[in-house]
């Protein structure tokens, strides 16, 4: 700084100094926060309420509710049983299969192992499956092999793919390369290469994320009854049918305990892990 | 030429410049004889990672050639290439042992190069590999820390640990990267002395790169200065004087840095 120049005067740089806002552009920083706004204004004032609608609704549903009481876990246990056991056998088996399909698929959707064109057919099945909602796929598997469990199976295990080699692909991006770069140079082979330098930075999570996958493959299998893909949701959706509401809430209930269960014990691993 | 006198490693006009059009190296030409440490020293950037990279082809050089034993590493195959790097052994920086692998995990790794995959993925290594892990890691004093985790060790084992697995490699060659960066002083002399008494006792010959010229000058023969990715100091430790490191480093008051390997000397003895 040469003798001349004023010094710095900090105390008026402070007064002058503003936290950056989000949006740097002024304009455009209001016209987003007035066009939120007028939106906002516009999409209430075209929904229509009608009142009186809503409060018979409100004493109907209370009536529907009246039908879940008490609870009846004993009339119909056979069938609850049975479809309880389905949705554990397709849980089961369709995370397996879908973990095992998941890792080769992962390993090619990581950019830092895989050639480009391998990445992206691996990353195209990955967009595939998780492009579409389980019941949608449920649906197309219902069409193509009928009712019943397989295609709840088959369902689950193609949305396994999609969830777990993501997530997988993810974390194998992030490995430390230098672990990894340690092992191929000891002139090990590519299988050796991955099992040694990558895979023991991944597996905490592996084992977390499918952990994860069997609880949510419960859940779903659940919800895919409805679309006729057997399990649980089979014999929920045919209590409902048959207006035996309290049949519907004993399975309600034992959905909703076994999710917690599942979730307990996958928190649980997942801490272990670690 | 006689048979004696021809060079473990041979590098000529060994190029590499990144796809970001960098220059690393510029046709370097070496030669290292069986059995001797060389320091590799340099600037930041110089190339120094690049060129022990380059010799067992972690990087791929642009042009040159790299011979080992009188083989062009740079024409091998897949599988070729495999069974050259066994006989180089790496030492890296941050240590680079799997974390989450136990220290004989890590050790054993080493005989990768050697093992089918099966054998690998179940762990089961022949007996005399183990064995002979177990008098390496003896040696370097963590025979009892086989089972540990990687991780749970300090930095002077862990460093310990990456060496005994580069030696499992049963290696002609060390290719060692910026060995002591991450370690404290004294356990960095530690450390470059237990390379080069191991060098010695298996006559094996040995590329360090080194940030820490005292310590280079201390306990490396040879010193090689790189700059730019030429080699402008190739000489005895003892010829490395401040005009030497001026050439390689640039202009700097040298003299402090100079004396500092034989003060530290006396230090020592003190």
């Amino acid at each position: 700084m040469s003798a001349t120049a004023a010094p710095f005067d900090a105390v008026a740089a402070a007064r002058a100094w503003r936290p950056p806002p989000l949006i740097a552009t002024r304009w455009l920083r209001w016209a987003i926060y007035l066009g939120a706004l007028l939106y906002a204004v516009l999409g209430v004032a075209t929904v229509e309420v009608n009142w009186a609608r809503a409060a018979e609704g409100l004493e109907r549903g209370a009536r529907f509710l009246a039908g879940f009481l008490p609870p009846d876990f004993l009339t119909k246990r056979e069938d609850i049983l049975e479809g309880l056991l389905e949705s554990v056998t397709m849980t089961v088996v369709s995370t397996a299969i879908g973990i095992a399909l998941s890792v080769p698929v992962a390993l090619g959707a990581s950019r830092n192992l895989a050639p480009l064109p391998i990445y992206l057919f691996c990353r195209a099945i990955i967009a595939i499956s998780r492009t579409f909602q389980e019941v949608i796929i449920a649906i197309v598997f219902v069409a193509m092999v009928g009712f019943g469990p397989l295609a709840g199976m088959l369902t689950l295990a193609f949305a396994t793919i999609g969830f777990m080699a993501k997530l997988l692909a993810e974390d194998i991006e992030d490995i430390e390369r230098a672990q990894a770069e340690a092992v191929r140079a000891t002139g090990a082979g590519w299988f050796s290469w991955i099992a040694w330098g990558v895979l023991p930075q991944v597996k905490p999570r592996l084992i977390g994320l499918s952990a994860y996958r069997l609880d949510i493959n419960f859940r779903e299998s659940a919800v895919l009854g409805l679309v006729g893909a057997g399990g649980i949701g089979d014999t929920l959706n045919t209590a409902f049918d048959r207006y035996e509401f309290d049949t519907a809430a004993a399975i309600l209930l034992i959905i909703i305990a076994i999710v917690l269960a599942c979730e307990y014990a996958s928190g649980w691993l997942r801490r272990w892990v670690q | 030429m006689t048979p004696d006198a021809r060079p473990l490693l041979a590098l000529r006009g060994l190029t590499k410049r990144y796809p970001t059009g960098d220059l690393a190296l510029d046709g370097v030409d070496l030669e290292v004889p069986p059995g001797q440490v060389m320091a590799l020293i340099g600037p930041s950037g110089a190339g120094k990672s690049t060129l022990i990279r380059c010799v067992n082809r972690l990087v791929e050089p642009s042009a040159g050639e790299v011979r080992l034993d009188g083989e062009d590493l740079t024409r091998l195959g897949r599988g070729a290439l495999r069974r050259a790097r066994r006989r180089m052994g790496m030492i890296f920086q941050e240590y680079a042992l799997v974390e989450r692998l136990s220290v004989m995990e890590n050790v054993l790794s080493g005989r990768l190069g050697y093992t089918g995959f099966w054998a690998a993925w179940f762990r089961r290594f022949p007996r005399r590999d183990v064995v002979e892990a177990f008098r390496l890691l003896d040696r370097v004093g963590l025979a009892h820390m086989a089972d540990k985790r990687a991780d749970a060790l300090s930095g002077g084992q862990r460093q310990r640990v990456g060496i005994v697995r580069a030696l499992m490699q049963d290696p002609a060659l060390l290719l060692v990267d910026e060995p002591t960066a991450s370690l404290d002083p004294k356990t960095s002399r530690q450390i470059m002395r237990l390379l080069v008494e191991l060098c010695e006792e298996r006559g094996l010959a040995a590329i360090v790169n080194i940030h820490d010229v005292a310590l280079a000058q201390e306990f490396a023969r040879r010193i090689v200065g790189l700059r730019q990715g030429r080699i402008v100091f190739d000489g005895p430790a003892e010829t490395l004087d401040a005009a030497a490191l001026t050439r390689i480093y640039g202009e700097e008051d040298w003299s402090r840095t100079i004396r500092r390997a034989e003060a530290a000397e006396e230090e020592e003895l003190a």
